[in-house]
């Protein structure tokens, strides 16, 4: 017990003795979320359109009108040549076409059905996407009144759809991005600061050194755990002060709740961070070797793509990223208000989650080589 | 009982046998000297003293322990300064005593008294809040030295302690070794300075892994009838260099 | 006379670099491996449209109209029903604990209302935490309950064919026709490997040289303060070409992502980008202290904004206006847009040449401030 403290006590002096780590543990998670939460959004804002209009009719000027007036389209030129829209695209002045052909108002007012050819840029297909399903919407009210021919009685079934968005009622893009964020922040900390942390002792020899004295494995790894530990929480603490007073981002949900969690979740955050020191013997290679595992597993985190949108097998793959787990536990506890027996679940799997990566992690750190 | 007993010990890495089946035995109390060239395998030896490698075959015994074995009461035992220095650069001198005193153990008393005795002995009691990054080398030396002996092993293992030290720091280390030795720590240490093998009680030659010479200073000098062992340990040198086509 | 040697201590001082890095086999297996992973990674699983929705039905008196309305749904291959629940309260649950995307909720006069031609209340609730997928759900769903109803018209005409104008749009996804986010994404993770091979890699080298104090050797050689710079540098030059290869093979191989462009402007570009990393890494190390500081520093000023404000993930005009100006000056932005140009479009140098400018004069200035800060270290 002695052991621990005095080694508890030197970790902690040496942990804010180093001013660079310092402003890394502290400084760096608050210019981080800032950043990222302005960053992150794939909010579609306006499209600009280029219009070629052969047809120069009432109806097509009409859509023209139309798309311009619902506010997510710019009309930003406009002429009878596809070939000029084409080169409008290429240097990026616009992000679609509209190309209305010569005969259009003439089927609409015969039979009743046009055509109407949207090109869109998609090099970035999630925006291309959406932005032709806006397109598609507003094209379709403009054609439902449009008059048809028999002007008799109107369509006699109708719905009166009322739709209500749960939980994000400013639609604040920011507000779900947040929790996913503050994870990443006390990741970083845990994960990738131990490991940088153990093996910077590993290149200097002063690993060498404990490893002579009579301290137990098990009291070494808890000395080099527990004060990342609780800076990561106190991280934690600060980035949802930050979260709430700067973004307004809600928290629905129970204060303790999310920091039990996030205390499961940490465990096997430094579990492997611990790995990592482990296999590694330079400050470089630790580096490097957690930017990798890190970024796999921000990307199948559900934190900048939604994790329903993957392919079933990568669905079952990310059940086994904890990170995952604990942004929806975030997620749902901070902006749905979900309660201890809604987020059971993802408590459980943190939980198992830490036990198994501490247990190989340990078993991998030997005090003798060879 | 002697207080280091070993017995064919061995390491191979892959092909290459660093550790050729080295047996020693040193008493109580001895200074003894563990030399050889750079590369010969002294540091790996030592390390499977001191438990932080494990031997591919044969035994050895320490302060009574085995290092395979009982490699924990090992550890209780003994007393380790490596060659890269090895106390905390970013913590003071008190600090550092304070953590290798609660690590072996100490009361705070004993930490405090035996703290004080060492910064007294050493002159450093003006200094003694300074981060030890800070002390030019020599200071550094002597103070990793003595935070060793802190917790008054039986045996404590030097390796290359007097790297990079001015004459008259490392008479003084010597010193403090030899006082050690009188209170009955035993001291192992290699060094590559042949002239420093002139201060050790019984000493050993490495060559290649194997261990190519052993005994007193007195006693080498007259076996191959030079007067230095630095003379000794050229004329064991040089079969090896002529091998190698040197 | 001192040339030759020089020169010949430039080239031993090469490849013993190499042969350092070379022989940490770990980082090496990591380094050629990471571009296939994330590929990979990114071509398979990575995707942003919204394709699974799942769909509660809340329906106390269901009948033709009803279930007509919901096998619509189910038919389609966007929705999936999960769970019906009798009344609107017992959904709470299921949205909380994210089981639940949207929620259909019938009210018990729907079908009455409907025959009697009266205004069908129904109810549509999505979960907006997310508010982009929450709106794209809610167009989705408005759509098909646009169509359904367009169908009940037609096929209970109340009176006469009162027949609707239907416009068709035909839409053609320029560049990248499926949608692919792959494609999307090729360009982009080549630059996020090049900018950690070249920057981040060479600020941790340079100041671990530093910190162990084994630079000061190498300034007191024959060396100059350039050649040491190139020297570390040329290593992680040729590991980054060999990523680019890497990746683009990958691509190519695996997802079949078009390359309609020069392959030879590509390499060129890349090798400019990756030359604009290394400077930037040496500028790094020359002016941080240790590894630690080097590495926070590296992850701040080129690993975050090369994700985040380069349009490599999220559009640049999503971005706020500050950092869209900010990102005017992140390297990452203008080479994504070369590659994607390159490798999506076919574009040459007449469309790219301003992108490409831009490039060579970040690399001119931070080159120059690199090997100032290198200077003084001699004085």
């Amino acid at each position: 017990m002695r052991a621990l403290r005095v080694l508890l006590r030197k970790e902690f002096l040496q942990i804010f003795r180093n001013p660079a780590l310092v402003r890394m543990l502290f400084l760096i998670p608050v210019v981080q979320l800032l950043v990222l939460s302005n960053a992150a959004t794939f909010e579609v804002q306006r499209a600009r359109m280029y219009v070629v209009d052969q047809d120069r009719s009432t109806v097509s000027r009409g859509v023209s009108d139309r798309l311009a007036a619902s506010g997510r389209f710019v009309p930003a030129g406009a002429s009878g040549s596809v070939a000029a829209g084409q080169e409008a695209l290429m240097r990026r002045n616009v992000e679609l076409i509209v190309v209305i052909p010569s005969g259009f108002e003439r089927d609409v007012v015969r039979t009743r059905r046009a055509a109407i050819q949207l090109l869109l840029n998609a090099e970035d297909g999630a925006t291309a996407g959406v932005t032709a399903a806006y397109a598609r919407e507003i094209l379709a009210r403009y054609a439902r009144e449009l008059p048809g021919v028999s002007a008799r009685a109107p369509a006699p079934a109708r719905i009166e759809v009322r739709t209500r968005g749960w939980y994000n009622a400013e639609l604040d893009y920011r507000h779900y991005m947040v929790p996913g964020i503050l994870v990443q922040l006390v990741t970083i900390v845990g994960t990738l600061l131990t490991a940088m942390n153990i093996v910077r002792e590993k290149e200097a020899g002063t690993l060498d050194q404990l490893n002579v004295t009579p301290v137990s494995r098990g009291t070494f790894i808890a000395a080099k755990l527990l004060p990342l530990w609780t800076i990561a929480l106190a991280v934690l603490g600060i980035g949802l002060t930050v979260a709430h007073l700067v973004f307004g981002v809600p928290m629905r949900g129970s204060l303790p709740l999310i920091f039990l969690a996030a205390g499961l979740y940490l465990v096997a955050a430094l579990g492997i961070g611990l790995w990592i020191s482990s296999v590694t013997e330079t400050q470089q290679q630790a580096m490097f070797v957690n930017f990798s595992i890190l970024m796999v597993y921000l990307l199948m985190s559900g934190l900048f793509t939604p994790v329903s949108a993957m392919p079933e097998w990568a669905q079952r793959v990310a059940e086994f990223n904890p990170m995952m787990h604990f942004i929806t536990l975030m997620r749902n506890v901070m902006l749905k208000g979900a309660g201890l027996a809604d987020v059971a679940r993802q408590l459980l799997i943190l939980g198992a989650a830490g036990a198994v990566v501490l247990t190989v992690a340990v078993r991998q750190y030997h005090k003798r080589a060879g | 009982m002697n207080a280091i007993m070993v017995r064919e010990l061995t390491r191979r890495f892959g092909r290459f046998t660093a550790v050729d089946a080295i047996s020693v035995d040193v008493a109580a109390g001895e200074v003894f000297g563990f030399l050889g060239a750079n590369g010969a395998g002294k540091t790996t030896a030592i390390k499977m003293l001191i438990g932080l490698l494990a031997p591919s075959s044969g035994s050895a015994r320490v302060a009574g322990y085995d290092v395979l074995t009982q490699s924990d009461a090992v550890r209780r035992n003994i007393g380790y300064m490596s060659q890269r220095f090895s106390l905390y650069d970013d913590l003071s001198t008190r600090e550092n005593i304070s953590l290798y005193g609660g690590i072996y153990g100490l009361r705070d008393a004993e930490i405090r008294t035996r703290g004080d005795e060492l910064l007294q002995h050493l002159g450093m009691e003006p200094i003694a809040d300074a981060l030890v990054g800070t002390l030019p080398l020599g200071w550094k030396q002597k103070l990793a030295f003595s935070v060793a002996l802190l917790h008054r092993p039986a045996v404590v293992f030097l390796d290359e302690p007097t790297g990079g030290v001015d004459p008259v720091t490392r008479r003084q280390f010597w010193e403090m070794i030899y006082a050690a030795a009188a209170r009955g720590t035993t001291v192992f240490v290699t060094t590559h300075y042949m002239d420093e093998a002139e201060y050790c009680d019984r000493l050993s030659i490495m060559v290649d892994g194997r261990i190519a010479a052993m005994g007193t200073p007195a006693a080498l000098k007259a076996e191959f009838g030079v007067a230095s062992i630095d003379e000794v340990f050229v004329r064991l040198a040089r079969p090896a260099t002529a091998a190698a086509g040197g | 006379m001192p040339q030759p040697t020089r020169r010949h201590a430039l080239g031993a001082f090469v490849v013993k670099e190499l042969r350092h890095i070379l022989r940490d086999r770990q980082t090496l297996t990591i380094l050629l491996l990471l571009p296939l992973a994330q590929v990979v990674l990114f071509g398979f699983a990575i995707r942003t449209d919204v394709n699974d929705i799942r769909l509660a039905v809340v329906d106390p008196a269901p009948d033709d109209a009803t279930r007509s309305l919901r096998d619509r749904f189910t038919g389609t291959d966007r929705f999936r029903v999960v769970a019906s629940a009798p009344s609107a309260e017992r959904l709470e649950p299921l949205f909380r604990r994210g089981e639940v995307d949207v929620a259909l909720v019938f009210a018990p006069g729907f079908s009455r209302a409907l025959a009697t031609g009266a205004a069908a209340p129904l109810q549509l609730i999505t979960d907006a935490s997310n508010p982009n997928t929450g709106s794209t759900m809610q167009t989705y769903a408005s759509a098909v309950i646009a169509a359904w109803q367009r169908e009940r018209v037609t096929r209970a005409p109340a009176s006469g064919a009162g027949g609707s104008v239907v416009i068709d749009p035909q839409v053609r996804m320029l560049f990248n026709p499926t949608l692919e986010s792959v494609n999307l994404f090729v360009p982009g993770l080549i630059a996020l490997v090049l900018t950690l091979v070249s920057a981040q890699m060479t600020a941790i080298s340079l100041s671990r040289e530093k910190e162990r104090g084994t630079m000061e050797i190498l300034l007191v050689s024959p060396l100059r303060p350039w050649q040491i710079i190139v020297g570390k540098v040329a290593p992680y030059l040729l590991l980054a070409f060999a990523n680019v290869l890497t990746a683009l093979a990958a691509a190519w191989l695996v997802f079949a992502v078009p390359f309609r462009g020069s392959l030879v402007l590509l390499l060129a570009s890349s090798t400019l980008y990756t030359l604009v990393g290394l400077a930037l890494g040496t500028l790094i190390a020359a002016r941080t202290g240790s590894q630690l500081t080097a590495m926070t520093a590296s992850m701040m000023g080129t690993m975050l904004p090369s994700t985040l404000l380069s349009g490599m993930i999220f559009p640049i005009a999503s971005l706020p206006l500050p950092l869209q100006l900010v990102s005017h000056v992140v390297p990452a932005r203008w080479f994504i847009v070369v590659v994607r140009g390159i490798m999506l479009k076919g574009a040459g140098l007449a469309h790219l040449w301003q992108e490409l400018a831009v490039l060579t004069l970040m690399l001119a200035v931070l080159m120059v401030a690199a090997i100032r800060s290198f200077k003084p270290r001699l004085a």
